[in-house]
């Protein structure tokens, strides 16, 4: 058995105020002063702990205050309020909530997973990831015990073409070519992000976090310079220019290039492989209602692995395009039907936000899965998009430290390790590589409302 | 059941100085003191006050919708001193599952035992989803040829209905209080819920914590609860009671086992758990022990074997092979299955497991009951729902959808007054000393009180039943079990199939 993956976190303090979701109004006017103020009351000592930001000029009061609503419910006169954070609301956008951006702050900070008491308090269900829930088992099965310690959960999965059957010699050695193949303690990669500032800093501390966690971050050929050339093992290089203009030193020591999907994909990945025959080299594509046929295409040819990636909702490309999860399951069963979803390996990318949405992806059939937004969230980014229109961003993070940033990457890549494990363990399942198209571990919405609620209100 | 009494309701007005309302008065330096908003509004919002009248209880008020009354206080003050819009915090109030009417609806029925008169919807949430699409398809009024009047209809239950030669165990109102342990809540929460239990008629489960000495006294409404972690659990607890429960799993954290962070192990709690206090209690999950059908029958068969006259409980939670697990429990021989559904709970969980993992109780019940129709089976066992239940409507709901009854847990802590922070596990636990063990916190309640609030909130969820079934010429609770046609949900019904009206 492997060592146990572990990830170290430490407590990586936001560099801006946070942005909360309701704030406190507390007037000086009317103020009674009263012999104990009950703003002394505060169980959370908000009042005194309470400072003045002197880069923002933002007061901290709003930040610190756990609304228990006593402030408000027992002064006399009445002088304290809550009120909704206009700020707050937005965040992001529809698909990047508050909710998810706040969660992601949190965790990069803190390395821990979201706990709460009193239930869940969200909506019954929802478009997209929210449309489906995992399954849990009442009595032994592998134990939840792998996430207290006792047993061993393992998150690893591998990337590359598989062996389907092995051939023996006269001598029972195995002549059989074994293929490349790369193994992640932690089924995601980071991908190239859709937009952020510019820089070296953030592919800094992409890459720096990749490496503290044993995974891989893609990054463009034309980005390669000498700052990020230190970390060149955990980086997988998007070959978007000339493939000529690679470097043969460079091409020799990856471990895995990604090339663009089209014409002459696999010449490419054949060419590349003769350089380095221990390249693993994965194709990107764009998801379509077409990626059922063109990987079952890819994979009689021999590609290896298929990176399917849609845009930052998860949406596919063309018209009345399909979220990431549905295209997913199709071509996850249309390549099991077809008898060779185990030779290959694909890995899903796009609107991945949450832990939650890794495991899911999984079920309906990724090996592995890729992000990007949440990389930038970790770094206190706030999703406004003004770096796109090439507007300041407003957490300087152009100037962010790498060594922090990878801090806060790390943090939030535990944090989702813990959550998978959480998944993990409730299904009794000891193995993320198990996990890939579990579908029927798993409860769809469609399926539940057609079963229980279409037969409602009709008599017999 | 003849000769039970339900209780009295008596006001038991919020623990703070100010109830939190929708709306929010004020009245200006124009007053005059001439008392008349004092004399003329017939909710008791004002008081008498020296300078000008207070809005001492502006939480029930009716806000602008008054002013088709003639008695609308805004529009009758002579000096049009009165003020009368949205509060601002009650905008931040609760969440899609509790929105903030349903907590003020409910902290009023709490206090009043009354339906809130204020235009609240008391009845549902706001989650998009599951019981707040689902509405009752009642005829319309007066359609009944034999109108049923309220003292003929039954709310009662029957939990033993296995026919084996153990008591029967009935209890008045469709409805228990679940698992809440000393340590997750304070000794005046617990001692609260038990005593509601009591004057309710119903029970009230231990949760996994041990069982209180206080609790002693109330020994025939107590469930004691044997979980996974066992703490506390001792022949003599078990003795003690008519009704055991088995936790394997819980919705909250469905394949999780409880968790009792450090902080909240006070040398009481870790005493009461046998265990060392300020250190973290994790229960392990599942039951080691039970692999099985048969292991599970083995547990039952040694609870049953030492206490003779128990019944015995099993709660699980919703997994794909619910309907599997039910039947499961009924070959073990238990007595009653609760179906713990993913989206309540009180005690700390993940979020990623509150939301994801497992069924809300709205599938997973039905799925149940029908399979167990089809086993036949369906009338040996008593099908309890929990996890998600918030209020009257929700009940009956669940009842129409196959459930024997409820067990609840926070609509009770929502009638203490927790206001849904999410927070009861930050620092000294919950600031408004419902879910913590610090002693100065605890202090924040009275026991008559926390016990009275409890009684009026269920008797007005009893009044709301008994009304529901009324409408549906139904004498007996019993007959509301199953009867999904007189539900609609909203996605899929054409209005032309609804006749009646929607509540
Ligand atoms: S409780 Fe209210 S009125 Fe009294 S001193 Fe504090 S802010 Fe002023
Ligand atoms: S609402 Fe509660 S936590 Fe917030 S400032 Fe007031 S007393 Fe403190
Ligand atoms: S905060 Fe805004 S400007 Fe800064 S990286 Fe994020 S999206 Fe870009
Ligand atoms: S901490 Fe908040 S959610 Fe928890 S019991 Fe107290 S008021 Fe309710």
């Amino acid at each position: 058995m492997p060592p146990k993956y572990h990830i170290e976190t430490s407590q990586a303090p936001n560099r801006f105020q946070k942005i909360t979701r309701s704030g406190i109004i507390a007037w000086e006017e009317g103020c009674l002063k009263c012999a104990r103020c009950v703003k002394k009351d505060c169980v959370y000592q908000v009042y005194e702990k309470r400072n003045l930001d002197d880069r923002q000029m933002l007061d901290s009061l709003d930040s610190v205050c756990m609304d228990c609503f006593r402030c408000v419910q027992n002064c006399p006169n009445r002088l304290i309020h809550k009120g909704l954070n206009p700020s707050y609301k937005v965040l992001g956008d529809h698909y990047w909530t508050p909710e998810i951006i706040s969660g992601l702050w949190f965790q990069a900070e803190s390395g821990r997973i979201p706990v709460s008491g009193a239930g869940y308090g969200g909506p019954f269900s929802g478009p997209g990831f929210d449309a489906m829930w995992t399954d849990m088992s009442e009595i032994v099965r592998p134990t939840r015990d792998g996430i207290h310690g006792r047993e061993y959960i393992s998150t690893t999965v591998d990337i590359g073409r598989k062996v389907m059957s092995l051939e023996f010699g006269p001598d029972g050695e195995i002549i059989s070519p074994a293929p490349p193949l790369v193994e992640i303690p932690l089924p995601v990669i980071f991908d190239i992000l859709p937009w952020s500032p510019p820089g070296d800093r953030i592919p800094l501390s992409l890459l720096y976090g990749a490496r503290a966690l044993g995974t891989f971050a893609i990054i463009r050929q034309s980005a390669i310079n000498n700052a990020v050339r230190e970390f060149l093992p955990n980086a997988i290089i998007y070959v978007d220019g000339n493939p000529g203009g690679l470097n043969t030193q460079l091409l020799r020591s990856a471990r895995i290039i990604e090339i663009p999907d089209g014409e002459g994909a696999i010449a490419l990945q054949e060419r590349l492989r003769s350089m380095n025959p221990d390249l693993v080299v994965m194709i990107r594509m764009k998801l379509s209602p077409k990626t059922p046929e063109q990987a079952l295409t890819l994979v009689a040819q021999g590609a290896e692995v298929l990176h399917l990636v849609a845009d930052e909702y998860g949406l596919e490309e063309g018209k009345d395009p399909l979220f990431i999860k549905e295209r997913l399951k199709e071509v996850h069963l249309y390549l099991v039907n077809k008898g060779i979803r185990d030779q290959i390996t694909l890995l899903g990318g796009g609107g991945i936000a949450m832990a939650e949405h890794m495991a899911k992806l999984i079920i309906c059939g990724a090996d592995a899965i890729s992000i990007d937004i949440p990389l930038l969230a970790a770094m206190e980014c706030r999703v406004c998009r003004r770096c796109k229109e090439g507007i300041s961003c407003p957490v300087e993070l152009d100037d962010v430290d790498p060594v922090w940033g990878s801090l806060r990457i790390v943090n939030l890549m535990a944090a989702w390790h813990s959550q998978l494990l959480e998944i993990l363990g409730a299904m009794g399942i000891r193995e993320a590589r198990r996990l890939r198209g579990e579908m029927g571990r798993a409860m769809f919405f469609e399926d539940l409302e057609r079963e229980i609620f279409a037969t409602m209100g009709k008599r017999g | 059941m003849t000769g039970f009494h339900f209780p009295e309701i008596k006001n038991a007005p919020s623990r703070f100085r100010n109830a939190l309302g929708k709306y929010r008065i004020t009245i200006t330096r124009a007053c005059t003191n001439c008392g008349l908003c004092v004399e003329i509004c017939p909710y008791g919002v004002y008081q008498v006050g020296s300078k000008r009248p207070k809005a001492s209880c502006e939480h029930l008020c009716l806000g602008p919708s008054c002013s088709k009354n003639d008695f609308y206080c805004a529009e009758r003050c002579p000096e049009k001193a009165i003020h009368i819009r949205l509060n601002p915090s009650f905008e931040v109030l609760g969440d899609r599952r509790w929105p903030a009417e349903l907590l003020a609806g409910t902290w009023h029925m709490a206090e009043t035992g009354a339906i809130p008169h204020q235009g609240l919807n008391y009845k549902t949430g706001d989650s998009g989803g599951g019981f707040d699409k689902i509405r009752f398809i009642l005829p319309k009024e007066n359609g009944n040829d034999k109108p049923v009047t309220d003292g003929d209809i039954s709310t009662a239950i029957e939990l033993n209905r296995s026919g084996d030669s153990r008591p029967k165990v009935t209890i008045p109102v469709p409805l228990y209080l679940g698992g809440m342990s000393f340590g997750s809540v304070s000794i005046v929460t617990m001692l609260s819920r038990a005593r509601a239990a009591v004057a309710l008629g119903t029970f009230c489960c231990t949760g996994e914590g041990g069982y209180p000495e206080e609790l002693m006294d109330y020994d025939d409404n107590v469930i004691t609860q044997v979980a996974t972690g066992l703490f506390g659990v001792r022949e003599d607890t078990i003795k003690r009671v008519r009704i055991v429960e088995f936790k394997y799993a819980q919705g909250a954290k469905p394949g999780l086992g409880g968790h009792l962070l450090g902080d909240k192990v006070t040398p009481r709690v870790a005493q009461m758990r046998e265990a060392v206090a300020g250190s973290a209690l994790f229960s392990p999950f599942p039951f080691h022990s039970v692999y099985s059908v048969e292991d599970h029958k083995k547990h039952v068969d040694w609870i049953k074997e030492i206490n003779r006259k128990a019944l015995v409980s099993v709660k699980v939670s919703t997994p794909t092979d619910v309907d599997m697990v039910a039947v499961g429990s009924y070959y073990a021989g238990a007595h009653i299955v609760q179906l713990d559904g993913s989206y309540g709970g009180t005690g700390a969980a993940p979020d990623i497991a509150k939301k994801n993992i497992a069924m809300p109780i709205e599938y997973a019940l039905p799925k149940v009951h029908k399979f167990l129709l089809a086993e036949g089976i369906r009338d040996k066992i008593t099908i309890i729902a929990s996890g998600g239940i918030r209020s009257a409507y929700d009940m009956a709901k669940i009842i129409a959808m196959g459930a024997d009854g409820v067990c609840l847990g926070t609509a009770d802590l929502v009638a203490l007054e927790c206001i849904r922070c999410h927070h009861c596990e930050s620092g000294r636990g919950c600031a408004r000393g419902i879910a913590t063990t610090d002693d100065e916190l605890t202090d924040l309640m009275e026991l008559e009180w926390g016990t009275q609030r409890i009684i009026n909130m269920y008797s007005a969820w009893r009044a709301q039943l008994v009304n529901i079934l009324k409408r549906l010429g139904m004498r007996s609770v019993a007959e509301l079990v199953g009867r999904f046609d007189v539900l609609a949900h909203m996605d899929y019904i054409r209005q032309e199939e609804i006749e009646g009206e929607l509540d």
